[in-house]
């Protein structure tokens, strides 16, 4: 038997009463006779009946467990499970119900669902139909919390560098929150204390299902505002709240009005609750006041302080101005006594000009007076007898040394002159004489042994010379050719001294002792006389 | 020193530029002739910043909305 039949059929099978499962079941199902005494359902009449009987019986639950999976059909219905450890219950939330929802479903959340049960025919299924979804408990809430805090932060939308800075005098502040109870009149009063400045409010709902959609939607709105317009565009906002439970706190920690607020152009304050409440919204505004009435005084500063610091600062200018001109004044005073008087600058020069002017013409006079005196010193000594003594010395000088030229001269001619004699005494011609006669003699002596020797010297070769001449004479084959002999030579004025040679010779020449005679050949020489053949041993 | 008009600057602005201006006077390091400039300067800035104090005035609206939760104009809140 599927399960989810079981229940309303215990249900319906409680209300019949008449009869046991079993029988029930068998009569129902094996033995569908005619005539029995059961009644006999169509499908869709049964259906009708299951449907009317859990309507009816179920008409508004309230169920807890824990979200199953979750599932968003393009129709904009929401169908989700909720079960527990062993049984499950489908859910749905039709699409106008769902924004209704103050907390929308998610996988894993505890949660208390209250609606209606009801079944539907074309399935043979039953299932919730949900108008409401409360977290199960203060645990299961901050669970749940915390997981979308790990989400955004996850995100980055809780980073200081996103943390825009608030304006020191905004002009007009938006403040989404309830328009009326105490905290929008905290914040104006304490608005009203420090600074009035225009305020907007975009009344929300600030606890219950509508209040995180209608609380994103105002900061949204504010941030669609043009600034100027007609609805000026606030320059600052307050997300405010009084305190209250977590549950009453709830909207503020929905993700939407998390989104907006840190999509918000504008610099955001959140003051959701007392000062230990913290709010998602907390983690991504600009600026967080544990209180309403702190944010108004993060908003703007106090006018009074404002004033009396322009009035300070006021006093400061024209203090500074003054101390400056005064200063400025004292300074061309102290420098104005530092400053000689002009008379003063010119009495040394005046004094000195003074001095100079009084000596001027004496010096000129003095001057000239110096140098007349220098002159007449000078002339007084200038006359002609000093002229004339001057050359009467020197006059006397000439003649005195023209006086003692003349003698000089002849004291130096004379000793000169004796020199002269002394030594021309010693030069006499007879020393020259005699070396001359002398050298005579010796020269004809010397001439007479000459003569006697070349004499002497001659005599004898001579002698000899003859008689070597006259034994030549005899002796020389010329001697020979006298007596009849001839010399013969061949043509190359060779001695022929065989037959064998005259023979073999072109030509012949014969040497007589009167000439020679040439015969035959070409040969200069015709002499055919044969030598003597001694001829050669006599040499 | 910012270029914006004196007229144009927001109280901070006017604020922090009449600051300087005074710190810069008491100084005492600018001529005399840029002294008397600078405290023309500072007394214009002061005279924005008294404005802009001055415009303190309260109005509080509430936004009204319409059927989508749209704004559609304001209506005077009074008594709070």
């Amino acid at each position: 038997m599927p399960a989810w039949l079981r229940f309303p059929l215990a249900r319906r099978r409680a209300r019949v009463g008449q009869i046991t499962d079993g029988a029930y079941m068998s009569d129902l199902i094996d033995d569908p006779q005619p005539g029995q005494n059961l009644p006999e359902f169509t499908v869709a009449e049964i259906s009708g009946a299951v449907k009317r009987t859990l309507e009816d019986q179920f008409s508004r639950v309230r169920v807890r467990g824990e979200v199953g999976r979750v599932f968003t059909a393009r129709s904009g219905h929401l169908y989700y499970d909720i079960k527990d450890d062993k049984n499950v219950l489908a859910c749905t939330t039709w699409k106008g119900q769902v924004s209704r929802l103050s907390v929308v479903p998610e996988e894993g959340l505890e949660v208390v669902v209250t609606g209606r049960l009801t079944a539907f025919g074309g399935q043979s299924k039953y299932n919730m139909n949900v108008e409401e979804v409360a977290v199960a408990g203060k645990g299961a809430l901050m669970a749940l919390l915390e997981k979308r805090k790990a989400q955004l932060q996850a995100e980055g939308l809780f980073e200081q560098s996103r943390k825009r800075p608030l304006p020191y005098l905004p002009e007009i502040i938006g403040v989404v929150t309830s328009p009326s109870g105490a905290v929008i009149r905290d914040i104006l009063h304490r608005l009203r204390d420090r600074f009035p400045r225009k305020v907007l409010i975009w009344p929300v709902a600030v606890q219950g299902e509508a209040c995180a959609r209608e609380v994103a939607n105002a900061i949204d709105g504010f941030n669609l505002l043009t600034p100027g317009g007609a609805l000026p565009r606030p320059d600052l906002l307050i997300v405010a709240r009084g305190g209250g439970s977590i549950e009453d706190l709830w909207g503020f920690n929905e993700e939407i009005v998390a989104r907006a607020a840190a999509r918000s152009e504008i610099p955001l304050i959140s003051a959701v609750g007392h000062e230990t409440d913290t709010t998602l919204i907390d983690y991504v505004s600009d600026r967080r006041a544990p209180t309403p009435t702190a944010a108004a005084e993060m908003a703007v500063p106090v006018r009074m302080e404002l004033l009396a610091w322009v009035g300070e600062q006021q006093t400061r200018l024209v203090r500074a101005l003054s101390a400056r001109v005064d200063q400025r004044g004292q300074r061309l005073r102290d420098l104005g006594r530092a400053l000689r008087r002009p008379e003063t600058l010119l009495e040394g020069p005046q004094q000195r000009y003074d001095l100079m002017s009084d000596r001027l013409p004496t010096a000129l006079m003095r001057g000239v007076e110096r140098r007349r005196v220098a002159l007449s010193e000078a002339s007084g000594s200038l006359r002609p007898g000093l002229l004339a003594r001057m050359l009467g010395q020197d006059q006397r000088r000439i003649s005195n040394s023209a006086d003692r030229l003349a003698p000089a001269l002849q004291r130096a001619a004379l000793a000169k002159r004796e020199a002269l004699g002394r030594r021309a005494d010693r030069l006499t011609p007879r020393v020259i004489e005699r070396d001359i006669a002398q050298g005579r003699d010796r020269l004809e002596a010397l001439t007479r042994r000459l003569k006697d020797a070349g004499t002497r010297q001659t005599t004898a070769p001579r002698d000899r010379l003859e008689a070597l001449m006259r034994l030549h004479e005899t002796l020389g084959y010329k001697a020979t050719l006298k007596r009849g002999y001839a010399v013969v030579y061949g043509d190359g004025g060779q001695v022929v001294g065989t037959k064998a040679a005259a023979e073999a010779a072109a030509g012949l020449e014969i040497e007589f002792a009167d000439g020679k005679f040439k015969i035959g050949g070409t040969t200069r020489k015709s002499a055919t006389k044969p030598k003597p053949p001694e001829q050669g041993s006599l040499f | 020193m910012t270029d914006l008009p004196v007229e144009e600057m927001s109280f901070e602005q006017a604020m922090a530029e009449l600051e300087r201006v005074v710190g810069q006077l008491e100084r005492g390091d600018v001529p005399l002739e840029d002294s008397i400039a600078l405290y023309e300067r500072g007394a214009a800035l002061k005279k924005r910043c008294e404005t802009k104090l001055k415009e303190a005035e309260e109005k509080v609206a509430a936004i009204t909305l319409d059927g989508n939760g749209q704004p559609k104009g304001t209506t005077p809140v009074e008594g709070l």
